[in-house]
């Protein structure tokens, strides 16, 4: 389920994200319970708490007292513009330094997107 | 309500040697420990002072805020579970589930309903079980005392691993429905590594590390490239492996301005799981001082 990499709270943190930006956790929808996530995955409660935390910290989500999580209005924005952020660090860094390695000139990946983008319209 | 545990420069002596020297500790109470150590490293004594089996040669050892030592009231709700389950080999199983009912909190009913989950033959002698049966019944009785520390001493030994599994499973569901203190004694560690909040590593009689299991996880990290450009990164490792050109070391902690200059180098950095960095951190020839 885990990839060792990163701590396990931070995948969950991600993932929560992610079903955020892809429409499976909707603005202002209520978030499984610390418990629930804990069963789920079968991992220690406080793990999933501190994926809880990151994520109100990062105001994504909110908690109502006694009655739960739930998932910020702007959380969908917020996370979008989150991502262009990192997007060019996150994956065009690694793919210039990948084609840098097998010798691909830039044009040529230039090239390829424009085609791309050509197949997409 | 949950036990806090709290050792003060506990010694326990068997004979000349030392089983613990010196032993400060903390625990909060609620919260799911691994205890990580080798054999004969000193487990088993620490999970015996805690559940008053033993007596410490010196120091003080609290649960729940007192001495534990002739503490009725308190170690009427601890429990320790030790592989095999301390019965009466004579007894069948419905009456071993039965005397558990000397503890105030025994939930009779949870441990016949585990028993039959987990095919426990009620009519069978103790003695006739199989060792994983047996296991899975000590592991039953341990649950079923609702206990406020609950300690489980390589229990899982004998079980299979959809046993294990399904024990790892009710003991975090009977964990959620009732938060109490738990240590879990164990060498099989990747496989409990997520059930766990925070983990202790004895060796040698000492407490060697304690901290929270992302601590643990972060801590270290494997470094492989080039040799050259590996060697010239100037790190302590806890063991290297060469193949051709290739080098890999091991260390225990990568602070963020090595992993910069790692990755600048085109080294790639990986993590070390819980178990491997126990490897390398109890093993002899890597440990200083001590």
């Amino acid at each position: 389920m885990f990839d060792d990499g990163t701590p396990i709270y931070r995948q969950i943190a991600d993932q929560i994200k992610a079903e955020i930006m892809n429409g499976s956790l909707e603005p202002g929808g209520k978030v499984m319970s610390t418990n629930q996530y804990a069963a789920f995955y079968q991992i220690n409660p406080a793990t999933a708490q501190k994926a809880f935390r990151e994520l109100v910290d990062e105001g994504i989500l909110y908690k109502q007292r006694g009655v739960g999580m739930y998932v910020a209005d702007d959380a969908r924005d917020r996370l979008a513009a989150d991502f262009r952020e990192r997007f060019f660090e996150r994956v065009l860094a690694p793919l210039v330094r990948e084609a840098r390695q097998a010798g691909i000139p830039l044009s040529d990946i230039i090239d390829y997107l424009r085609d791309q983008e050509g197949a997409l319209r | 309500m949950s036990f806090t545990v709290n050792l003060r420069s506990v010694t326990l002596e068997y004979g000349a040697e030392p089983a613990l020297a010196d032993v400060d500790l903390d625990l909060e109470a609620g919260k799911i420990y691994g205890l990580l150590g080798r054999n004969g490293a000193g487990k088993t004594s620490l999970l015996s002072l805690l559940a008053a089996f033993r007596k410490p040669t010196s120091g003080e050892v609290l649960v729940g805020g007192e001495p534990v030592w002739e503490n009725a009231p308190i170690v009427s709700r601890v429990a320790l579970i030790r592989e095999g389950g301390d019965f009466d080999d004579t007894e069948t199983v419905k009456g071993t589930i039965e005397s558990g009912q000397i503890r105030p909190s025994f939930d009779t009913d949870y441990a016949f309903a585990l028993a039959d989950r987990f095919e426990v033959p009620l009519k069978k002698r103790v003695n006739a079980l199989s060792r994983g049966k047996r296991s899975v019944l000590a592991a039953l009785c341990g649950l079923a005392a609702r206990a406020e520390l609950t300690m489980f001493d390589e229990v899982h030994l004998g079980m299979d691993a959809p046993t294990r599994d399904a024990f790892y499973k009710e003991l975090l569901a009977e964990y959620m429905d009732r938060p109490h203190t738990v240590i879990l004694s164990t060498h099989l560690i990747d496989e409990v590594a997520n059930y766990l909040e925070e983990v202790v590593i004895v060796d040698k009689g000492r407490i060697l590390r304690h901290a929270d299991i992302e601590t643990f996880q972060g801590m270290g990290a494997t470094l492989t490239g080039p040799a050259a450009a590996v060697d010239a990164l100037g790190l302590e490792p806890l063991a290297e492996q060469r193949l051709g050109g290739t080098k890999s070391i091991t260390v225990a902690a990568l602070d963020a301005a090595a992993r910069e200059r790692a990755a600048a180098a085109g080294i790639e950095v990986g993590p070390v799981g819980l178990q491997d960095l126990f490897i390398h951190l109890t093993a002899p020839q890597d440990r200083n001082g001590a």
